[in-house]
C-alpha cells in the first residue's frame, strides 16, 4: 500500500521493457480500429512514406507510459491528469523501456506529480510524459 | 512559405456533431490484451485503461472511403491538408471518472488549433483537437487534447 508519508521526490518508478511484434501491432490497431498502413505494411511504409520500418503507434507508447503511473499506483489512488508527447518515432524491432520518477509531493492535497518516459535502446527519451495522481486519503497512516 | 490558407484556419473552433458509443467488456479486454496490461481490472474488462479512448469516437468509414494510406478520406474530421503523411503527436488527458463496460459515452470533438512549423526534414502541420467525453447524463468523464502531425 502506498503511503504518501513514505514517498520521496526523486524516487524511481518500476521500469518495464516492451518489444512490439507484428502480431501485437496488428492486435492494437485492430482494437483501436486504426487502418493506417504504416503500422502493418512494411513495403508501403518504407517505400511510400519513407520510414525505416513499421511504425510503433504513438498512442500505444502513450498507453505504455500511462501504465507506469497506473501500475505503480494500483488501487491506492486515482490518476487525475496524464500528458505525453511523441517526440521521435519508434520502429518494429526496437525494445522500448518505460519508467518514471516522483517530481513533487503535496501531503495536503495527497497529490503526487510524476515524470514519465519511454526510452529507446540508445537511451534517448522518445516519448516524455507526466502524470498527477491523488493517493487515497484512507492510505494516510492513522486514517480510519 | 506558408502552407495553410484562410480556409484551413477557418476550421479552428469548429465542433463536430457529438458521437455516442457504448462500451463493451469485450472491447476493453481486447484493448487490454493488445496493450499488455497487467492489472486484472483491465484484463477482465471491469474498467478501461485511460488510453482506451484513443480513436473511440472517430467515424468508422466504409472501405471505399479509406485513402491508399488507410486513413479516412475527406475532411469530415478536419481540414484537407496539403501534407498527407500523418503521425501522432501527443495527448493530454484530464480524468474525472473511470470508464466501465455498459457505459454510454458521448464524445464531442472540436478543432482548437491548426498551425505549421518548419521541422528538420521539412514543413509540419499540427492539428490540435479537443475531445470532451461525458456520460449520456452529461456527467464529465474525461477531456482529451490530441495533436496530430502531417508531414
Amino acid at each position: 500500500m502506498l503511503n504518501i508519508q513514505d514517498l520521496e521526490v526523486g524516487s524511481q518508478l518500476p521500469q518495464r521493457e516492451y518489444t512490439a511484434s507484428n502480431v501485437s501491432l496488428f492486435l492494437y490497431n485492430a482494437a483501436v480500429w486504426n487502418p493506417h498502413r504504416i503500422h502493418y505494411d512494411e513495403r508501403y511504409t518504407t517505400e511510400i512514406e519513407a520510414h525505416p520500418g513499421i511504425v510503433i503507434d504513438g498512442p500505444l507508447q502513450g498507453d505504455w507510459l500511462c501504465q507506469v503511473a497506473l501500475n505503480w499506483l494500483g488501487d491506492d489512488g486515482i490518476l487525475s491528469t496524464f500528458n505525453y508527447t511523441n517526440r521521435r518515432a519508434a520502429y518494429l524491432g526496437e525494445t522500448l523501456i518505460s519508467g518514471g520518477r516522483i517530481v513533487a509531493i503535496n501531503e495536503n492535497t495527497q497529490e503526487v506529480d510524476l515524470e514519465l518516459f519511454i526510452k529507446n535502446e540508445a537511451g534517448n527519451v522518445i516519448t516524455p510524459g507526466s502524470a498527477c495522481v491523488t493517493i487515497a486519503s484512507s492510505n494516510l497512516r492513522g486514517a480510519g | 512559405m506558408t502552407l495553410l490558407t484562410k480556409e484551413h484556419k477557418a476550421w479552428i473552433g469548429t465542433t463536430e456533431e457529438p458521437v455516442t458509443i457504448e462500451v463493451s467488456r469485450r472491447d476493453i479486454q481486447k484493448y487490454a490484451a493488445a496493450t499488455e496490461q497487467v492489472q486484472s481490472k483491465y484484463i477482465n474488462g471491469d474498467e478501461a485503461p485511460p488510453m482506451f479512448i484513443f480513436n473511440l469516437f472517430s467515424a468508422i468509414p466504409t472501405l471505399k472511403n479509406l485513402r491508399p494510406d488507410g486513413l479516412a478520406r475527406g475532411g469530415g474530421s478536419g481540414p484537407k491538408l496539403p501534407l498527407k503523411r500523418i503521425m501522432a503527436g501527443g495527448t493530454k488527458l484530464r480524468l474525472h471518472r473511470s470508464i466501465r463496460p455498459g457505459d454510454v459515452l458521448v464524445g464531442t470533438r472540436k478543432i482548437v488549433n491548426v498551425y505549421e512549423k518548419q521541422g528538420s526534414t521539412g514543413p509540419l502541420i499540427f492539428t490540435v483537437r479537443e475531445l470532451t467525453i461525458t456520460t449520456a447524463d452529461s456527467e464529465p468523464v474525461m477531456e482529451e487534447i490530441q495533436t496530430s502531425i502531417a508531414r
